[in-house]
């Protein structure tokens, strides 16, 4: 009896490993006998229903080509993606992320360069190009998606009810925040519990402070560093607004963040441009809209951060290069652009794209004068990065254990271990 | 001799399944930690033999070197904490529940219920209650009157690791308790009731008699505690998350681990290479450390 049960469970165990192993294959090879598929795989969790309706107007065009969608949870995805890859079972079709990350794969060989196979990639502006170019070789590795603007987003209920005006230089904005919370709101929704909203933080506040491509160029360039004092003293900017920031604001997280800013409690967030779908989504009563960060005094010309936000890419072993081409060509036409863009809330970079969202508007003229997100698009290819250094170096700041002359002391030797201009 | 043929197919049948899983899932990533830490990595891919260079990396050179000892000196924090306030309260239940205070059937059980509980869940709960300014813990503050004690708890670097610790200590406190229970209660009652007619008092009863003969549980109680705390990881992580913050005053060796090897979640590259041999390094520590205490501490077990 006893034994009988053991070879039972056995054959059963057996059975299923086999069982398993053969179904996924014999699947695969029935379908690709009469279709090509393509694996398209991203972090998009959220957005898997308009991509599996734009690659059904894709498929539409072209029969024979069947695109497989999958999307996997944001934190997880460079580390299934990683491990897929290296085990050659990764996707032919990669959402890519940009600058630094794109590196990750980029570098070892991992990804087939488009610039000959995607025609439509010369219609896209150099900027956004960068973020999907590999800085060790200069190819262009991805069909770019959407660049994302860095902004402060304001409640004009409260500025109605206040008679407030969006401000233009950095002592308007303050005695805006001094109104608000004399009318016992919050200034500022945001917080230091999560560093990589302070780095946001920085780079809304300090491009107009550190003088923005003036610096960046030079710095990336290695013609000045981290220490120079245009740099420290747009830090010091942060710490001006910590009066306006939400009570123990060091242990108010992102979350947190929005929670205050869409139940009306505060009047500022300082932001990007992605969080516009959610507070509308929300709390469809809320009434926002964006400024640039204010200028020092009237009339400075006001930038914006942007960067591109991610890319579509092609894995460089696909066996389906062809189809897979046809894919990005379709990608980066207006035609889907348009679509990932008006059902998104996106703002896509594919040419010919018209923003009919008066929000995407807004945000595209206020790009009308840009600078790089400066760790982002400048120093996050190698470790440590200038990002991951700034973010917990501002926390340190914003609670008082450092000054910001340490911050970029720190910043600079930490990123001067990588960084070949500053080496010599 | 059939017999004994028969017993070796048994024992193999049920020692060769676990064996399978152990030796799959922790003998060899262990093995291949120690390989890929002797490389340099080109992000996801294997580069070149460099022998010891990333230990020393590790040991000498920013920031790894600032990381790594702000890193050890949080689990160093975490294992006095638990060891003087989790497990003092743990043989203070313990003794309690074994002298049957009133309640101590409810109590047994009560005690034991948070360690039932999944870290991720705990973690999160908790992370609410603390919340500076929604948390229930600064509204009670708020509401008694103490305005002035509701503070950042997980924003604050002073503050941000003792309250993970604290809540990791609410969570795990029944743990210990069991243990010196189940202790106590296996000592001879002929012992106990020999020294009270002795006359000898409480407290010298329980420092005596009964601490020196629960020695087996304390030494299992603080080798668990070692190893635990040094591989703090899903306490940091669901509460501070993965860059332990602010300003890594919540890293541990688990959190700068997970960060060097798979990379931040948008700000860091993956250094296999490095994040090997931060794992190399905890497991000689936790091997070392944990063989040394169980040899000290038998020592001093003492056998009626």
């Amino acid at each position: 009896m006893k034994k009988n049960l053991v070879i039972c469970l056995l054959v059963l165990m057996a059975g299923s490993m086999v069982f398993a192993g053969g179904s996924s294959e014999s699947d695969a090879k029935e379908e690709s006998s009469s279709k090509v598929e393509l694996n398209f795989w991203s972090w998009r969790t959220e957005d898997v229903d308009i991509y599996n309706e734009l690659i059904d107007i894709f498929e539409a065009k072209n029969p024979g080509i069947e695109v497989n969608f999958t999307a996997y949870k944001n934190t997880e995805y460079n580390t299934i993606l990683s491990a897929a890859i290296k085990g050659g079972s990764g996707p032919d079709i990669i959402h890519l992320r940009t600058y630094g990350s794109l590196e990750t794969l980029a570098k070892p060989g991992y990804l087939m360069p488009l610039e000959d196979k995607v025609p439509e990639l010369s219609g896209f502006g150099e900027t956004v190009l960068l973020g999907a170019t590999s800085a060790s070789d200069g190819e262009i590795y991805g069909v770019p998606f959407a660049s994302q603007t860095l902004v402060i987003y304001y409640n004009k209920a409260i500025y109605a009810e206040l008679g407030l005006e969006v401000p233009e230089t950095w002592d308007e904005f303050l005695d805006n925040l001094d109104a608000v919370k004399a009318a016992g709101y919050t200034g500022l929704a945001n917080g230091g519990k999560d560093g990589w909203t302070l780095e946001i933080l920085q780079g809304v506040i300090c491009p107009n402070f550190y003088g923005a491509n003036d610096f960046f160029n030079e710095v990336v360039a290695g013609d000045t560093d981290f220490t120079d004092d245009r740099y420290r003293g747009s830090l010091e900017k942060l710490l001006e607004l910590r009066p306006y920031m939400p009570d123990n604001f060091m242990g108010i997280a992102y979350t947190d963040m929005q929670m205050l800013f869409i139940n009306e409690m505060a009047a500022h967030f300082i932001g990007g441009s992605w969080e516009a779908g959610y507070f509308g989504k929300e709390n469809t009563a809320l009434d926002f809209d964006v400024f640039a960060g204010p200028v020092a005094k009237k009339g400075d010309t006001r930038y914006v951060s942007s960067f591109a936000d991610s890319s579509f890419g092609m894995s460089a072993d696909t066996q389906n290069s062809k189809e897979a081409t046809a894919f990005l060509r379709f990608m980066a036409s207006t035609e889907a652009g348009q679509f990932l863009t008006d059902k998104l809330t996106m703002k896509s970079d594919a040419p010919g794209v018209v923003f009919s969202d008066p929000f995407l508007g807004r945000v595209g003229d206020l790009n009308e004068n840009n600078t790089p997100y400066i760790m982002l698009v400048g120093f996050r290819y190698d470790k440590p990065t200038g990002s991951e250094l700034l973010q917990s170096l501002l926390q340190g700041m914003m609670a008082d254990s450092i000054n910001s002359t340490e911050v970029v002391s720190q910043v600079q030797e930490g990123v001067s271990s990588w960084y070949k201009p500053f080496q010599d | 001799m059939k017999n004994q043929v028969n017993k070796t197919f048994w024992i193999l049948f049920f020692i060769l399944p676990g064996l399978l899983i152990v030796t799959i899932f922790i003998i060899a990533p262990l093995f291949m930690s120690m390989f890929n830490s002797m490389y340099s990595w080109v992000s996801i891919d294997r580069d070149r033999w460099v022998g010891f260079e990333n230990f020393v990396k590790i040991f000498t050179k920013y920031p790894y070197q600032d990381r790594f000892f702000n890193a050890i000196g949080n689990n160093v924090q975490w294992f006095m904490t638990t060891m003087f306030v989790q497990n003092t309260i743990g043989l203070l239940f313990g003794y309690l529940l074994f002298k049957r205070i009133y309640g101590s059937e409810i109590f047994q059980r009560v005690f034991f219920i948070p360690v039932l509980f999944s870290v991720v869940a705990v973690g999160f709960l908790w992370g609410l209650y603390l919340n500076p300014n929604m948390g229930v813990v600064n509204r009670l503050l708020n509401d008694m009157g103490l305005g002035q004690w509701a503070m950042a708890w997980l924003g604050d670097e002073k503050l941000a690791t003792p309250s993970i610790i604290a809540v990791n200590i609410w969570r795990w406190v029944g743990f210990p308790t069991l243990v010196f229970y189940a202790g106590f209660n296996s000592v001879p009652m002929e012992t106990v009731e020999a020294a009270y007619i002795d006359g000898v008092g409480e407290w010298r009863l329980f420092w005596k008699i009964m601490f020196p003969l629960i020695m087996p549980a304390v030494t299992i109680i603080t080798v668990l505690t070692l190893i635990g705390s040094l591989n703090v990881f899903e306490q940091v992580y669901t509460m501070a998350g993965l860059d332990g913050g602010p300003f890594y005053s919540t890293d541990t060796l688990g959190t700068l681990f997970y960060r060097t090897a798979f990379g931040g979640i948008d700000t860091g590259l993956p250094e296999i290479g490095i994040g090997s041999a931060i794992g190399v390094v905890i497991y000689v520590l936790t091997f070392g450390i944990s063989a040394f205490s169980i040899v000290a501490l038998r020592k001093r077990e003492v056998e009626l």
